[in-house]
């Protein structure tokens, strides 16, 4: 009896890939260990080994074919002495059709799950400009070689950065053009290296400093604070720190507790740091080139589900955005929903099905968490008077904590409804695919905290 | 490695010798002021002396060019001074006045000098290694022969942070010199039981970074292995590490009354190896001054220091808009 071969899941993200090449042919006796294929997923090219002994029956998946779903089969394997006549027919039609020539931005767009809904148009965008379709990584990367370009002092140094290109592949490309003095390897020592960009920054060159995640970043957490945040009110104005710290904040897929944290309100406490935690790739590119040219310590917090996201950037020659600047991203005049990052996509999902039930949705990314922009929520809420806060982490003393506080404050006599929060649950992340999906807020949390607010049912 | 002595075989003149003579007494008196100002309530906080070390940083700066960048943790007066920061606005910036270095809002253990490459003034305790290092790595990458002397303690040492440095630091070549100042006690524990290897200079060992120990109650010895120091990171050849052997006489702090060690213990190192003592009268026995000129320097630092003092005590306190200000460039 023959087995299906199944594409393989090679990323704790990943939900489907590129069959890039086969490196074995039908009829082919392989054993465990065997490479069987090469496979592109969204962070790099992998092998694909043999499990099981068997002779190769028939290839299901042609090379060079995009988009193929985890767990598809892509081929099938015989037992000995079993004929490929002799298997039942495997269905070819699963596999969607190979799509080399498409350009790959197209091809990852399909698999974008940002949902397709209108978004505003940024004014901070000149008129007329016209747009090209990127993920958020090739944006950050972008971002990066542009800034380098323009500023010899600009380096980039983290773990993987340079001969891995990236652990997630966000700086692709980057040693080739600027080199091994610029795009620089680190040992595994978080504390150790941050330090030293934050020394390096005292003398006046501007490191980005790139964590594989933020979890790794707690190491570094003294040298960010004490030593990076605070030395200019220190030394009386003497001291800069030119600095960018920069990767993925809050939850990946299933990597558990340790590996799943947003930072976001962390960071936000700190007088002398500014934190951006942007959505959309043309604000990851606007921003993160603000960040750099910033003459302060920046938090730039990124999403590993989101690298993968294709959206419209701005096709100019130097788009920078202003830091400290919220964007209504969906105007509505029944409620204000107030997010930033991962969860603004969840707001804008919500907000459409709530468009169904006849509730008109305000959507604000913050994009900025700190300076905050709390004007533009308060404008919003004393046309909506009503605010819900949407976001991955934790609820005590958040981000939707400080924006229920400042409203309270400022636009008291404004709300119909008390400031309602949704968040991540209060809980240690956990590693069960159902746990997981509990623990994280979810659109469904996000309109019944909009009827409730709403005092719909 | 070999104990360093004194090199006096090295030509010197009188007045290098005499400044080395003097930037250790200005030291001196100026922690004998600061501690009588803490006593009066005029500075505030955490005050840590660094009177018995002098020898260490006046030595290690006597090499220093002005493309060299230093950096040290809390215990920092001294360095300031020895770097050629003004007493005054050093005390100013202890009795928190808008005079001081950091216009009041660093204090004693948190001071800066952009003009002079002095980056602190640390407060936790081996945060400024990393820093260091990356000073360093700021020479490297704009190709000019800087280097960074980044002075920490005994206590330090024992940091993980220190040899995450260290690691990079020789990986790629770093021109800095860490410069361990052990005077023995990190805080009120000794080194023997506090530290597996006693031996600082081979801390280095396992990223093979070369070590020297150093008697840091010599000046001259100081200065000579300094030198040796600045040639080996300024031929490209990486970090070093110096052992300064050395010696607090005051508690870690104002407050600490230092229970943890004998009064006999430290009359004997007052006595018998006192930097300043020492130095002088080695001045003296080989010709190089007087006895009176040794006394006019004494004046003429009293001098200074009274008047550091007296601004000090007489600026005024930062205007309160200051609270708001330098939080961003």
């Amino acid at each position: 009896m023959s087995t299906e071969i199944l594409m393989p899941a090679l990323s704790p993200t990943m939900e489907e890939g590129k069959l890039s090449k086969w490196l074995v042919k039908e009829g082919d006796v392989v054993k465990s260990g065997t490479i069987l294929a090469e496979i592109e997923t969204d962070k790099a090219t992998m092998e694909f080994e043999a499990v099981d002994e068997g002779r190769i029956g028939q290839i299901l998946v042609p090379e060079g074919t995009e988009g193929v779903k985890v767990n598809a089969p892509i081929a099938t394997l015989l037992a000995d002495g079993e004929s490929a006549s002799a298997a039942p027919a495997a269905k070819k039609a699963e596999a969607p059709k190979p799509n080399g020539a498409a350009p790959k931005a197209e091809a990852k767009e399909e698999k974008s799950e940002a949902p397709k809904v209108e978004i505003a148009a940024d004014p901070e965008v000149p008129p007329g400009t016209e747009f090209i379709n990127q993920t958020v990584r090739d944006a950050l990367r972008d971002a990066m070689a542009e800034e380098m370009r323009r500023d010899e002092l600009v380096f980039l140094m983290g773990e993987e950065v340079a001969q891995y290109q990236g652990a997630y592949k966000i700086s692709q490309g980057l040693l080739d053009e600027f080199g091994e003095r610029r795009v620089i390897d680190t040992p595994i020592t978080e504390h150790g290296f941050t330090g030293l960009g934050i020394g390096a920054a005292f003398d006046g060159l501007k490191p980005i400093v790139e964590f594989m995640t933020w979890n790794f970043a707690m190491q570094a957490m003294d040298q960010i604070i004490n030593s990076a945040t605070k030395t200019r009110y220190m030394s009386g104005g003497q001291m800069s720190c030119p600095i960018v710290f920069r990767g993925p904040n809050g939850a990946a897929a299933r990597v558990a507790a340790q590996h799943s944290q947003d930072y976001s309100s962390w960071y936000a406490h700190v007088p002398g740091m500014k934190v951006i935690a942007p959505y959309f790739a043309a604000d990851a590119k606007g921003l993160l080139k603000a960040a750099i040219r910033d003459p302060n310590p920046v938090i730039f917090l990124e999403n590993e589900i989101v690298y993968g996201k294709t959206f419209p950037v701005p096709k100019l020659d130097d788009f920078v955005l202003p830091i400290g600047k919220a964007r209504i991203v969906r105007p509505g005049k029944d409620v204000t929903l107030v997010s930033y990052s991962i969860s603004v996509g969840m707001c804008l999902e919500a907000a459409e099905k709530l468009a169904g039930e006849g509730i008109d949705a305000e959507v604000i990314d913050l994009r900025t968490l700190r300076p905050l922009d709390t004007d533009t929520v308060i404008e919003s809420v004393k046309k909506t008077n009503r605010i819900v806060t949407v976001e991955q982490a934790w609820p005590v003393c958040s981000i939707g904590s400080e924006i229920a506080a400042r409203v309270a404050l400022d636009a008291f006599d404004y709300l119909d409804a008390p400031p309602t929060r949704v968040n991540g649950k209060d809980v240690p992340m956990p590693y069960a695919a159902n746990l997981e999906k509990l623990a994280l807020p979810s659109v469904d949390d996000v309109i019944e905290a909009v009827k409730s607010v709403c005092y719909r049912s | 490695m070999q104990e360093k002595t004194a090199m006096t075989d090295a030509p010197k003149n009188s007045e290098s010798l005499k400044k080395l003579y003097a930037d250790m007494l200005l030291i001196r008196r100026f922690e004998e002021r600061a501690g009588q100002l803490y006593g009066m309530g005029l500075i505030g906080g955490f005050c840590h002396l660094y009177i018995g070390q002098e020898a260490v940083v006046v030595g290690m700066q006597a090499n220093t060019t002005p493309e060299d960048q230093q950096i040290t943790a809390y215990r920092d007066h001294g360095h300031m001074l020895a770097a050629g920061v003004d007493p005054k606005s050093v005390m100013a910036e202890l009795t928190g006045r808008s005079t001081g270095l950091s216009h009041g809002k660093g204090g004693s253990m948190h001071m800066f000098s952009a003009e002079k490459k002095f980056y602190g003034g640390h407060g936790i305790v081996g945060a400024q290694v990393p820093i260091g290092t990356g000073l360093a790595f700021a020479n490297k990458y704009r190709g000019n022969q800087g280097v960074c002397l980044t002075y920490f303690g005994d206590g330090a040492a024992n940091q993980g942070q220190v040899y995450e440095s260290f690691n990079m630091a020789e990986l790629w070549k770093l021109p800095v010199v860490y410069v361990i100042e052990n005077n023995q006690y990190a805080m009120g524990t000794s080194v023997a039981r506090s530290s597996a290897e006693t031996d600082f200079s081979k801390r280095g060992v396992s990223f093979n970074i070369p070590g020297m120990q150093v008697d840091g109650m010599d000046v001259e010895a100081v200065q000579a292995a300094g030198a040796e120091a600045m040639a080996h990171c300024r031929a490209g050849k990486g970090p070093i590490i110096l052992e300064m052997k050395t010696y607090r006489y005051r508690g870690h702090s104002m407050s600490d009354p230092a229970k943890y060690r004998t009064r006999e213990e430290v009359t004997e190192v007052r006595e018998k190896r006192d930097p300043i003592d020492h130095f002088g009268k080695k001045l003296v026995e080989g010709g190089v001054v007087t006895e009176e000129d040794l006394k006019a320097v004494d004046r003429d630092i009293k001098a200074r220091v009274v008047a550091a003092a007296e601004f000090a005590t007489e600026s005024p306190e930062p205007g309160l808009k200051e609270l708001y200000t330098d939080i961003y460039a």
